[in-house]
């Protein structure tokens, strides 16, 4: 990992994430250790790892739904979770922490859309509530979004009349509707039937064509390899190897790593 | 030709039988009364009264409803003080019958009917005489809604928690603060799950309002029924005139739970837009809109 200073430097150099040093425990269990890394703008980093090595919780602190206890977070330059003021860390009040949280997409293994309301008024939701844009607006938005998933004609469908990989693409979108700076999928596929998972990925892909930052955990190694810039290997909550897609796949270094490949290729 | 169910409609035959021959005989009973039950079935104190029971259940309820939720919130809450508070309140409000609960509200003014300002049993500065007496319809619409509230509390947390948590992570990963994700997220979905019992508890309600005899308040429709038979010394027509009007109350009652539990499980159905009202389509009755 190239060795990280604090993100000061400004706009364009900045890294999209920047984790430093980041470590994580539940109880007495130590979920993350000391997890250094980045994530320039524009790249769509790929996170691995077996099961339970940490990789959900990485991407829950990034936006803030997981409290880190040691080491920093920063995205776009900006502190996660915390003020720094002289020396000392003060937690954010639950409304600067949902601020925070605006610019950042989430894409769940289970879509968590909400089951009440259509596909549209899924992805309106949020714009209006949270941004206070004109329900008219939002709805437009949101029929512009789902066109870009391909849903054009499921807006009026309730969640529970989707298959999963709709399901999936309406939650995408829904992330979208909030302009976030970065998007964070966690195992988007892994829920799906195997027919289902090529279009999301394809969606996927179009988003990261786009130029959007994007950290993926995922084991669809193919994707990874096409569209992913960089990889990184979790094991046990520590970063085990990282390195461009193609590389770290076809050539692990570490006994770790070839092992997990091994099962997973 | 062979009958499908023979024990089936053998029983019906036998039970109709049993019903007409019971309404024959109440027709002929004088006891019943008929002629009176019809006279004071639309009696204009009975009318009225029949408008002040309606009043105690549906204020009674709205306040059981708001201070229920409050609870439920309360009890969830992650401070233990504030869940600490929640407890106590169930547990002497479902731990005592409401009937007891009802005299007490009764006594209310003769127990406190003064604020001591002072050092307890060590010195008093003044005492503050309350003159106030509230009337006794309040009394007893405060006495119904707070043992309300403990039950609502109940039904309203076992709602909110069988909403998926990953419906509160979803909103929360969106920006919505905590109070936008109950209102828009969390609280919409737990409906489905509160409405029956609430459904439940008003028709309840309807009926323990015949309680507030214990404050003693008695402009209600049981408390008037039970007065005008103390003149007249014919209670049985009266008491059927009462259960009449209890029982057309609850069956509206029933008719609307059924259209908001119709109502609130818009989205849970697996059918297509197209056969959305379509009576025999499966409802997935545990899980959130069949994601697992
Ligand atoms: N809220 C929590 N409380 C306690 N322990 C937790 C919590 N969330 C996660 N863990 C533990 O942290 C470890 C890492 O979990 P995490 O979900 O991040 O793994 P993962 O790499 O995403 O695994 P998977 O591939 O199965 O999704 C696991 O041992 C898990 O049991
Ligand atoms: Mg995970």
């Amino acid at each position: 990992m190239t060795p990280v200073q604090r993100a000061t430097t400004p706009d364009a150099a900045r890294p999209m994430v920047e984790a430093v040093a980041v470590s994580k425990r539940f109880g007495g269990n130590e979920v993350l250790t000391s997890i250094s890394l980045r994530v320039e703008r524009g790249q769509v980093m790929c996170v691995i790892g077996p099961s339970g090595s940490g990789k959900s919780t990485f991407l829950r602190c990034i936006n803030h739904l997981e409290v880190v206890d040691a080491g920093r977070l920063y995205v776009d330059g900006e502190l996660v979770g915390y003020r720094e003021r002289g020396d000392k860390l003060y937690e954010l009040k639950p409304a600067e922490a949902a601020r925070q949280r605006r610019d950042i997409g989430m894409v769940f293994q289970h879509f968590n859309l909400f089951p009440h309301m259509t596909a549209l008024e899924n992805i309106a939701e949020a714009p209006t509530t949270v941004k206070g844009m004109s329900r008219r607006d939002a709805l437009e938005r949101g029929r512009d979004l789902l066109a870009r998933v391909g849903l054009a004609s499921h807006a009026g469908h309730y969640p529970s009349q989707l298959s999963g990989g709709q399901q999936q693409r309406v939650a995408i979108a829904r992330a979208l509707a909030m302009d976030p700076k970065l998007m964070l999928f966690d195992e988007p596929t892994s829920a799906l039937d195997p027919e289902l998972v090529g279009e999301v990925l394809d969606v996927m892909r179009e988003l990261a064509d786009t130029g959007m930052t994007m950290v993926v955990v995922t084991h669809e190694m193919g994707f990874a390899r096409e569209v992913g810039d960089a990889m990184v290997f979790l094991d046990g909550g520590v970063v085990v190897e990282s390195g461009a897609p193609r590389e770290l796949l076809a050539n692990p270094q570490h006994e770790r790593t070839k092992a997990f490949l091994s099962k997973v290729l | 030709m062979r009958l499908r169910h023979p024990g089936r409609i053998t029983v019906a035959v036998i039970l109709i039988l049993l019903v007409v021959l019971f309404v024959l005989d109440a027709a002929q009973r004088t006891a019943f009364d008929w002629p009176d039950v019809g006279k004071y079935l639309f009696d204009q104190r009975i009318s009225q009264a029949a408008l002040i029971t309606l009043q105690l259940t549906v204020y009674s309820m709205v306040i059981g409803i708001v201070l229920g939720l409050i609870l439920a919130i309360m009890r969830l809450s992650p401070n233990p003080v504030v869940k600490a508070v929640s407890w106590v309140y169930l547990w002497i409000f479902r731990g005592t019958p409401v009937y007891v609960q009802l005299v007490f509200w009764g006594l209310i003014t003769l127990i406190y009917n003064s604020i001591i300002i002072g050092i307890p049993f060590v010195h008093t500065w003044d005492v503050i005489k309350i003159d106030w007496v509230p009337p006794l319809f309040f009394i007893s619409v405060v006495g119904l809604s707070l043992n309300e509230a403990a039950y609502m509390a109940e039904i309203v947390r076992a709602g909110l928690l069988s909403v998926d948590a990953g419906q509160e992570e979803a909103a929360k990963a969106l920006g919505m603060s905590w109070g936008q994700t109950m209102r828009r997220i969390v609280i919409p979905q737990s409906m489905r799950v509160i409405i029956p019992p609430t459904g439940n508890e008003v028709i309840s309600m309807l009926k323990t309002t015949t309680l507030v005899a214990a404050v003693p308040f008695s402009l209600d429709l049981f408390g008037r029924a039970r007065d005008i038979s103390a003149e007249t010394f014919v209670p049985i027509p009266l008491l059927i005139v009462a259960s009449l009007w209890y029982l057309f109350f609850t069956s509206i009652l029933m008719v609307g739970q059924y259209f908001l539990e119709k109502r609130f499980s818009r989205g849970i159905g697996r059918g297509r837009p197209a056969i959305e009202n379509d009576p025999d389509a499966p409802v997935i009755v545990g899980g959130v809109g069949g994601v697992r």
